[in-house]
């Protein structure tokens, strides 16, 4: 067990390293920030000074080094724009960002599973039909597209959300609707496969054949097999919390992470970039090996052998 | 004014006239059994013959997709198209399956204990520690060596042969009446398969209890069963006791099952392979389904399907000698 947990952990840090690392090379060669942040016009003293202060200057594996080395200390270095740490930056985003995407994901599981649970036991039945027919759309439709839609409809016609910013709790709505029907769709889906597959298996007619009613084989025989193949796109859903939102937030000026991705890229401001990169890479493999150990405990057949 | 007199042999279970189709498709065209209390009945044929379907249908464990017509009755009491009530407490309870493939029968996330116990608490109204330990007692008395530590065990941690051990464990649970085996030893190797039959033949002599065995190998039916059905295309096309079947097959297809089994004794003989196939059940001959196929064929063959002819002895041929 321990040797499982140590190998994924291995296999975990190194997808973080690899990530950061073209990160860092990507950043580098599009485009120089210092012509950017300092604007092409100003004096090349004052841009020679400005790639100093920020090692700009020097060949680019000794700036990787350097980055590595104050990575592996905590330090993400400063934001190029008004040299705070970049850490600092990011983090006072993130609660915004969680309401947005933990809220959205509460509503995905809420409605996806059981939506997918209800439609692969109406199996070719109106209900199974509505509930795919639904699910299509909702996974069809860019995020984008609905955003504006929902604006719209609720905010321009009907007056009752508004459009944008964050003053109140409606504020949330939209974007939450908005985040949260892609994944619902795609949940229910998923589940609906995963129970049809299930509800097939041989051991389920077992149960019934045992005198087990239907609500309990369903219940205690279907849903812990079913489980497993949804897990995993639970976990990719939990993965992208802090990054999953980048379009919604820009939709609905959203003060929130994704909205400071979007324009500490166009800055090329690279601390803030990197930071956020290794924070979605951290969630994301972080979540991946809680997937991969959550496999072990809904599978028995999954178990490491511990001899 | 007389006694009526009780017909002391009444059937347990009486099969009348039962059809599915899935879909439209028929499956099973109206099958007629009888299985007594603590017989032994052997149900032999092709895969696909409605062997299988034929149970499943009694029990209401086909899909939604199957519409099942006729009659089933336990002592009197009607099954097809009865309440889920009704039928979850037969199932298991009075009326218990086993199945081909223990391995996939059983719940890859449940231990084996609970499976059991699980049967142990619906029909006997046991829970808690008194279901686990009749569950012990049942996994004891299959012969699962161990069994205090199996229960704990999954069923990937087992072989087949024990699988199939405790999915009888587990339908002994509830003290059935009826034991349908549904190939219960199809899926495992030849020497596990002696030890299951074994112990079916010895747990039947202990619980009194029927026994109903599907099965495509006559080698095991006529070793294990009293009575035997041979079904083909989803009706029954010859009924007899055991031995009078082995004896002299009166039904084609019969003696083609038979002439596809290498003989024991004697000279060496070619394997007679019964020409054709099984026919596509939405193409099915307007007369006897296995004309086309016969040996002994003739015009009146295909004229109207043969009726299942006889008292003791049944053949639906009309080339048999009755």
């Amino acid at each position: 067990m321990l040797r499982f947990v140590a190998i994924r952990v291995g296999r975990a840090a190194l997808t973080i390293v690899l990530v950061v690392t073209f990160a860092f090379v990507v950043l580098r060669l599009s485009g120089d920030p210092a012509l950017i942040i300092m604007s092409p016009d100003a004096p090349a003293e004052a841009i020679a000074a400005f790639r100093h202060a920020y090692g700009l200057d020097l060949p680019i594996w000794q700036q990787y080094l350097h980055y590595f080395g104050a990575v592996a200390q905590g330090d993400m270095g400063q934001s190029m724009r008004d040299g705070r740490s970049a850490l600092t930056v990011v983090a006072e985003r993130i609660p915004a960002t969680l309401a947005l995407t933990v809220t959205a994901l509460l509503l995905k599981l809420c409605i996806g599973i059981p939506s997918g649970i209800f439609a692969a036991l109406h199996r070719n039945g109106w209900i199974d039909r509505a509930v795919m027919a639904l699910a299509t759309a909702g996974f069809t439709v860019p995020s984008f597209v609905l955003g504006l839609v929902l604006v719209l409809v609720f905010s321009v016609q009907l007056r009752w959300l508004p459009s944008g910013g964050q003053e109140s709790w409606s504020s949330v709505v939209l974007p939450v609707i908005t985040l949260g029907a892609g994944g619902a769709a795609i949940l229910a889906r998923f589940t609906r496969s995963a129970m049809l597959e299930v509800l097939g298996q041989p051991y389920i007619r077992a149960a019934s054949a045992k005198g087990v009613p239907w609500h309990t084989v369903v219940r205690r025989h279907a849903l812990p097999n079913a489980a497993i193949p949804t897990v995993t796109i639970v976990g990719f859903m939990v993965g992208s919390l802090i990054a999953g939102a980048v379009v919604v937030e820009s939709v609905f000026s959203w003060p929130g992470v994704g909205r400071l991705l979007v324009i500490a890229v166009s800055n090329r401001d690279l601390a803030v970039v990197q930071t956020i990169l290794l924070l979605v890479a951290s969630t994301m493999v972080c979540s991946n090996l809680v997937v991969d150990l959550l496999y072990g405990v809904l599978d028995p057949r999954l178990r490491v052998v511990t001899k | 004014m007389g006694l009526t007199v009780v017909p002391s042999a009444s059937p347990l279970i009486r099969i009348s006239g039962l059809s599915v189709a899935f879909n439209g498709t028929p499956a099973l065209l109206g099958i007629d059994l009888t299985v007594g209390a603590g017989e032994t009945l052997g149900l032999v044929g092709e895969s696909g013959c409605g062997k299988s379907v034929t149970w499943l249908a009694v029990l209401g464990l086909l899909p939604n997709s199957a519409t099942v017509g006729g009659s089933a009755t336990l002592d009197g009491r009607e099954l097809v198209g009865a309440p889920a009530s009704v039928l979850e407490r037969v199932r298991g309870g009075r009326v218990a399956m086993i199945f081909q493939d223990p391995a996939s029968a059983l719940n890859p996330v449940h231990r084996i204990g609970r499976q059991v116990s699980e049967a142990v608490t619906l029909h006997r109204g046991l829970s808690g520690g008194a279901a686990t330990a009749e569950a012990l007692r049942l996994l004891d008395e299959v012969g699962i060596p161990d069994a205090r530590n199996r229960m704990t065990a999954y069923p990937h941690e087992m072989s087949g042969g024990q699988n199939q051990r405790v999915m009888i464990a587990t339908a002994l649970a509830g003290r059935p009446e009826l034991l349908i085996a549904d190939e219960p030893t199809t899926a495992l190797d030849v020497t596990i398969q002696a030890q299951i039959l074994d112990l079916l033949r010895r747990l039947q002599r202990e619980h009194g209890m029927a026994l109903v065995l599907i099965s495509h190998d006559l080698g095991v039916v006529a070793e294990m069963c009293e009575r035997v059905c041979v079904m083909y295309a989803g009706r029954i096309v010859e009924e007899a006791q055991a031995g009078a079947l082995f004896a002299g097959p009166r039904h084609p297809y019969t003696t083609g099952l038979m002439g596809a089994l290498p003989p024991l004794t004697g000279p060496r003989l070619r394997l007679t392979a019964i020409p054709g196939r099984v026919p596509e059940p939405w193409a099915m001959p307007p007369g006897c389904a296995f004309a086309p196929r016969c040996p002994k064929r003739i015009e009146a063959c295909d004229v109207s399907v043969p009726n299942l002819r006889g008292e003791d002895r049944r053949v639906a041929c009309i080339r048999a000698a009755a």
